[in-house]
């Protein structure tokens, strides 16, 4: 068994716990983060890249509205790299009451939120896709962000400042003793290990795990209600600008141009369990119905993917426990000293995205007052590593970058562009990563083609580096092109129909890949 | 023109460019490659990073601006979009691309060798003197640093007399015409330069009872879409609609230039979104001659009382002709000439593409592309050659040494008319 001691120990890998981690490590403790999976591989890395202005706020939550604002500004000065300032619109669509904006303005003044309305003209003009029949336009400072750049850029920083990352570990137990936190106990997924972490607080930023991390230290459940909401990726950029309905916030009213591609979201749908969320049918439709109305055509564009993310909402009593999108947003840090007679905890439930390292410094801020300490936060101030620049990220950016290496270097996945030097650094710097861990980093296999040409050529390149056998390589590239299934078979309509095909034909008929030499056992991580 | 402000050629870029329809056709891509293996330029060169790159690939990088330059070694020919089998517009969308890339910074010479009529009027008083410069090797060296037009590239041949003055000054065809009337659209370089190719096609159409009428008429405006000036182009295409028209309604109109026809019937509304009932109403009734003849020929109205040339001449189908969707009529036409043997030269493209293969820093891509198709020609007939558009002619004729001709000319020699 491996043993470590630490001060703190933070559980969950999503951008909450790397804001955590970040926070902690930068406060000066000794700290480690336990993930069960990859960084922002849970609800962090399936929302719909939408970076906050607060505008959706203004009017239903104006406190999310104010933390958004201020939030949004500071991402963009610390974590520069993972954000694209696209600015957005909240529009007015046929049927929609068109008072709400007048409503929308008043609560962008009340709580800060910058918006200025805009001519019908002026919006068509710079979004020339955009339903001709809007009647209003509100111009916000919405942009779109990258959930894993941003996760790892903490991660990343928190590193920097002496912290641990430990993902593809699942904590088994939390220890306790005389009413105290006293270690975690985990699992090394990838190696079998296990490891005992010695620590005199854990902060449970599991998200809508929160409640199953709750109990292994004894605690009362933690009701962490997963709000279940559906995303689809476009082929392309329909829009540049997040796209808002102008209404009160409901399913379905944002398209995000996030990267290459522009996001649909999203339904809202209370489910049990965070780890087995379905797209269904019914909500694939209602999105594509939903963005016909931003956008006459949209049906007819080419869906490329679909998923599921579970929101992580805590229960809140006022309103009915199966209407997640109106349970509270804001963060919530609960305190088990005086709920559950345990020191040494703290979880963190609600909250977003766009606020995440807020968060992040209310629960380090809770932690140190029960510690007895103060000690500053400073997360606000200094960029992540790979954000100094304060540049942010264009959707061009890799096209700048091919055409000046376009003489050195092969292209491996086409559609995102990404370069072979790109894919071997990676490579090199995480050799057990899955194909899945590299994608999440570096896009592959993540535009029209959803993989049918540049995962063979990726598993090619990974076998040829010498970091695994030809088993292991077969192994992983058939969990690679599993995962991508699942988020295809959902929309299968349209041109994605032909593309599935062919990439189906390419795998099936010439590489018959259902019938490579592959470890006994199915490789699953 | 030069003094254009550029931020009205932006507005006009990405909005006239019809742009939302090509970008929407990118969806249709499955990323087979057939493109790639057809280009004649990256068949060349590593310069160019290919079609489906430059083009479904690239766009989805594109937010409303061009970033990757080398798309400019794109030629335009249209062969990317002629083979695709899923109907991505992929040479529309780098067209796009390359005008909203030079928004704001486009060369001196891209503007000037779009003024194809200013051209012609300039030249045509002085074709002697013209020709003399034009054929002088230390002047065009001295051209191809101050413009940047290659001194070894093709160049119109000045011509003494305009068509329209030859067709304004000859005696009045006597008829009868019981075919009734049809409209001869001659283009700046079949009203310039191939003024030949144009009283042919002329001669030709009266020999077979039509009355031709010619109205007085402009550019197409088609060398300024492909150096990306979208703005200028879209005037130019319009007034040649309202030109055209004035000679009658419903009337078929007879083209020679075979890529202004393409610039009528469909490169106007593909690339630059010209959306305008004139242009709908001239491009369906335009008709290139040979494709005109070939049509009289199926409904079996065509003479074939063609004298025989005991010839074996090469022929070769130029990109914008392929591009309309006609298949290659000429060479059906010429091979009702007994005697005539037509070779097709199979050949993509001879590298010119309007005027990519003129400009200095892509005279040698353009000349390795029309590489086997001018040894093809060589070796085929060293005396004459056979093509439908002019700047391909030009490019033929420079390259290989071998007279090249629109095959009109063998149809007007055959009827015994020269």
């Amino acid at each position: 068994m491996r043993k470590l001691a630490v001060d703190v120990v933070v559980i969950g890998g999503g951008s909450t716990g790397a804001g955590v981690v970040r926070d902690v490590a930068m406060r000066g403790f000794s700290t480690v983060l336990v993930e069960r999976a990859d960084l922002g591989q849970g609800t962090t890395g399936r929302f719909h890249g939408l970076l906050h202005s607060g505008g959706r706020y203004v009017v239903s939550d104006p406190e999310s509205a104010r933390e958004c604002a201020s939030e949004n500004e500071i991402l963009t000065r610390i974590q520069a790299s993972a954000i694209e300032s696209t600015g957005g619109y909240f529009v007015t669509c046929p049927g929609d009451d068109p008072t709400f904006a007048d409503k929308f303005l008043a609560g962008a003044a009340d709580t800060g939120v910058w918006a200025r309305e805009v001519s019908v003209a002026e919006a068509l003009r710079n979004e020339p896709r955009l339903n001709p029949g809007i009647s209003r336009a509100i111009e916000v400072r919405d942009g779109t962000v990258d959930g894993w750049k941003l996760v790892w850029g903490a991660a990343n920083s928190a590193r920097n400042y002496g912290a641990q990352i430990l993902t593809y570990h699942r904590v088994t137990k939390i220890e306790t003793e005389a009413g105290k936190v006293t270690a975690v106990r985990c699992t090394n997924l990838r190696s079998g290990d296990e490891v005992l972490i010695e620590c005199d607080f854990v902060l449970n930023c599991a998200g809508p795990w929160a409640g199953q991390i709750a109990a292994m230290a004894g605690a009362h459940p933690v009701e962490v209600v997963p709000g279940r909401g559906i995303m689809i990726a476009m082929n392309h950029r329909l829009v540049n600008r997040v796209i808002n309905r102008c209404i009160y916030p409901a399913d379905g009213d944002i398209l995000v141009p996030a990267h290459t591609v522009s996001i649909i979201g999203t339904t809202d749908v209370k489910v049990d369990d965070p780890d087995n969320l379905a797209i269904e049918a019914g909500e694939v439709q209602q999105m594509l119905d939903a963005g016909e109305v931003l956008i006459p055509g949209f049906r007819n564009s080419r869906a490329l993917h679909a998923w599921a993310g579970a929101r992580p909402l805590i229960k809140d009593d006022r309103v009915a426990a199966s209407d997640t999108r109106h349970m509270s947003r804001g963060m919530a840090v609960i305190d088990h000293t005086t709920r559950d007679g345990l020191d040494g905890m703290l979880t963190i439930g609600g909250g977003k995205l766009t606020t995440y390292r807020l968060m992040a410094e209310h629960i380090v801020d809770a932690m140190c007052e029960k510690r007895g300490e103060h000690r500053d936060c400073r997360t606000a101030a200094e960029p992540v590593p790979g954000s100094e620049s304060g540049r942010t990220h264009l959707v061009s950016d890799r096209l700048h970058d091919r055409e000046h290496d376009r003489f050195d270097e092969q292209i491996i996945c086409e559609c995102e562009l990404m370069s072979r030097k790109m894919f071997t650094d990676a490579l090199a710097s995480q050799p057990a990563g899955s194909f899945d861990d590299l994608r999440r980093q570096l896009r592959l296999g993540m535009g029209p083609c959803q993989g049918g040409f540049c995962s063979v050529r990726a598993t090619g390149i990974a076998l040829d580096a010498g970091h695994l056998d030809s088993e292991r390589a077969n192994g992983l590239l058939r969990l690679f092109l599993k995962n991508r299934w699942i988020g295809l078979w959902p929309i299968l309509y349209g041109d994605q129909v032909r593309q599935t095909a062919l990439d189906n034909w390419i795998f099936q008929g010439t590489l018959d890949i259902e019938h490579l030499p592959q470890p006994t056992s199915e490789v699953a991580l | 023109m030069n003094g254009e402000d550029t931020s009205s050629e932006l507005s006009t870029g990405l909005e006239f460019a019809g742009h939302a329809l090509s970008r929407a056709s990118l969806d249709a891509c499955v990323k087979c490659t057939i493109c790639e293996t057809q280009c004649p330029v990256a068949a060349v060169t590593p310069l160019f990073s290919g079609p489906k790159f430059v083009g479904p690939q690239a766009e989805r990088f594109r937010n409303g601006e061009s970033v990757d330059h080398s798309l400019d070694y794109c030629s335009s020919c249209g062969t990317c979009t002629l083979v695709c089998p899923q109907g991505v517009q992929i040479a529309e969308l780098n067209s796009q691309a390359r005008a909203v890339m030079k928004v704001g910074h486009m060369p001196l010479r891209d503007r000037l060798i779009g003024q194809t009529v200013l051209m012609g009027t300039l030249m045509t008083p002085v074709a002697p003197l013209a020709r003399a410069v034009l054929n002088n090797k230390p002047l065009r060296k001295v051209m191809e640093v101050v413009v940047g037009v290659h001194a070894d590239a093709p160049m119109p041949p000045p011509q003494s007399q305009t068509f329209e003055s030859w067709f304004a000054k000859r005696p009045t065809p006597a008829g009868p015409f019981p075919r009734g009337a049809v409209v001869f659209f001659h283009g700046c370089a079949g009203g310039y330069f191939e003024v030949e190719t144009s009283k042919k096609s002329v001669e030709v159409l009266e020999r077979l009872g039509f009355e031709v009428l010619v109205p007085k008429q402009g550019c197409c405006g088609l060398a300024q879409q492909s150096n990306g000036l979208f703005k200028q182009a879209s005037a130019s295409v319009l007034k040649l609609c309202d030109d055209l028209r004035t000679a009658g309604k419903d009337l078929t109109i007879i083209s020679s230039s075979g890529s202004c026809t393409g610039m009528l019937k469909h490169e106007a509304s593909e690339i630059m979104g010209v959306d305008d009932e004139r242009l709908r109403d001239v491009g369906t009734r335009t008709r290139d001659i040979m494709e005109f003849l070939l049509d009289l020929h199926e409904a079996g109205e065509l003479p074939t009382d063609f004298a025989t040339v005991e010839m074996t001449v090469p022929y070769h189908a130029p990109c914008q002709l392929k591009s309309q969707g006609i298949g290659k009529p000429a060479l059906e036409v010429l091979r009702l000439i007994p005697g005539l043997t037509v070779v097709d030269s199979n050949a993509t493209c001879c590298g010119i593409a309007g005027t990519y293969g003129l400009k200095k820093e892509k005279y040698e891509v353009a000349q390795a592309v029309g590489k086997p198709l001018f040894d093809m020609v060589k070796a085929t007939n060293p005396e004459l050659a056979l093509c439908d558009t002019e700047t391909c002619r030009w490019q033929i004729e420079q390259s290989s040494g071998v007279k090249t001709e629109h095959p009109i000319w063998m149809i007007h020699k055959a009827y015994g008319l020269s």
